[in-house]
């Protein structure tokens, strides 16, 4: 433990980490732009096929709409976790990420971000359009892109932990879908009731409240129980 | 031997423990067996029938222990995964790792029995009922803890990656249970609580009481037969273990 005494004390605070990674990701994430195209339509395509496989009855899917946009949201955000971690930890710029003098909470927590801004974000502008093609009127269609705007940052930040556990794994992407598809389960919830809520005049206040709440929980916990598991995964 | 003169953490080292185990394995056996059979004998046969449910209600003494053990013992194993990793200590990974699996079967005993008993008593074996979707959430948490321990090779980072997993799983565990149980209410209302049944009987009280220690004897033992292969497993390589084989050759 020598080492760590005769260290320079420097004095990083989280910020200056967050922001670099976010930087260096979004650069990162806008060079494949078709690689973000993808996913969009993997969101787009889902969506389409529920239509064809329960029917075109305009009641029935007005009904599934929220949750059809919802579970499709959530599949879409698992394709896409492998992203987040598999590239650096495969080339080794994770491990040089993990050895830098920023806390690597703040420096994942700026990945997250990065990676909410360019699959999340995306994701929520297209979500009215594809709602629309269920029947939503536009006030659900609000609440809906609301419920969206603020349960897709939990869904990466709750994935973060998963795609951290699984790195360099046989068999990651199926096994990341076991283990993070249980935890989504809260958001699905939640996400899918804003509109429902909408709908029988309650208001959207409770739902967007707890789906707030969560997003707070998750930016705390999950950039610390991330870096945890990124540890793991370079030892 | 005052509590105190005993040097706990002896037993924290695999190779010390071995034996112990072997000790708690058939005491704890040795308890659940009499017990499950006092139980049983109640609950299925000196217990009244039930005015509304006849005698369908009896899964209820297989049901319920099944159920809490399997809440339970998700919760123990989320302990034990706490002390492995900021212990350090290999052991309690060892007994997180042969917690799972027993944690699991008493999740698909409840599930099971609960399908069953919905059958007569709700007319279908499976509802969208809180109570059943959370569990069936925590058989998949259990599931993807062994999935993940499975498909990491090296030992070490099994057991860390795997304990980060079930705490994570264990602040969920309430999320999901409460969001389920709001979910529910939004859609249907409450159908059927178990809180609005008839006050038990006593003697169906006592059953059950018996039939959930039998449960909880029974998975300590099994828990503790499971550790065992665990520990000789990791540790085949290690001198003491090469002593053990070579005897009982």
């Amino acid at each position: 433990m020598s080492e760590a005494a005769e260290q320079p004390a420097i004095e990083r605070s989280a910020w200056p980490g967050v922001a670099w990674a976010v930087r260096r990701d979004l650069r990162l994430a806008l060079r494949s732009k078709a690689e973000l195209g993808v996913q969009l339509l993997f969101y787009a395509v889902i969506v389409t096929l529920f239509p064809l496989g329960v029917g075109a009855d305009p009641a029935l899917l007005r009904a599934l709409g929220p949750g059809v946009l919802w579970v499709a949201a959530l599949l879409a955000s698992l394709l896409s976790l492998p992203r987040l971690f598999a590239a650096d930890f495969a080339d080794g710029t994770l491990e040089q990420i993990a050895l830098s003098p920023y806390p690597l909470p703040a420096l994942i927590s700026g990945k997250i971000l990065a990676h909410w801004l360019t699959t999340g974000v995306p994701l929520v502008v297209l979500s009215p359009l594809l709602a629309l093609q269920f029947g939503l009127d536009s006030s659900e269609l609000v609440a809906l892109a609301a419920g969206l705007l603020l349960g897709t940052p939990t869904l990466s930040l709750l994935g973060a932990i998963g795609a951290a556990l699984t790195l360099g794994l046989r068999a990651g992407g199926a096994l990341l879908a076991l283990l993070i598809l249980p935890l989504y389960v809260p958001i699905l919830i939640f996400g899918a009731g804003t509109v429902e809520a909408m709908r029988a005049g309650l208001g959207t206040g409770g739902e967007l409240s707890v789906l707030g709440a969560a997003l707070l929980a998750a930016a705390i916990g999950a950039p610390l129980a991330s870096a945890a598991a990124v540890r793991i995964a370079l030892d | 031997m005052s509590f105190h003169s005993i040097n706990w953490f002896r037993f924290a080292s695999p190779a010390s423990f071995f034996p112990v185990a072997a000790k708690l394995a058939r005491w704890f056996a040795v308890l659940a067996v009499p017990l499950a059979a006092a139980g049983l004998w109640l609950g299925l046969v000196v217990a009244p029938t039930d005015a509304q449910q006849g005698d369908a209600y009896r899964i209820i003494f297989i049901h319920v222990p099944a159920a809490w053990m399997s809440m339970f013992i998700y919760l123990v194993m989320a302990a034990w995964c706490a002390v492995s990793l900021t212990l350090n200590a290999r052991l309690s990974a060892m007994m997180a790792q042969a917690l799972a699996p027993t944690g699991a079967l008493f999740t698909v005993i409840a599930l099971w029995t609960g399908a069953l008993w919905g059958k007569p008593a709700w007319g279908t074996y499976w509802a969208w009922d809180a109570r059943m979707t959370s569990e069936l959430i925590l058989l998949f948490l259990y599931l993807g803890y062994m999935a993940l321990r499975h498909a990491i090779d090296d030992v070490r980072r099994a057991d860390r990656a795997s304990a980060v997993l079930a705490l994570v799983g264990a602040v969920n565990v309430p999320i999901i249970y409460f969001s389920v149980q709001w979910w529910n209410t939004l859609h249907q209302g409450a159908t059927v609580s178990l809180t609005a049944a008839p006050k038990m009987a006593s003697i169906m009280l006592i059953a059950l009481m018996l039939m959930t220690f039998a449960a909880w004897f029974y998975a300590i033992a099994v828990a503790m037969v499971r550790v065992r292969a665990i520990i000789l497993e990791r540790e085949r390589r290690t001198s003491w273990a090469g002593t053990l084989a070579g005897a009982a050759r």
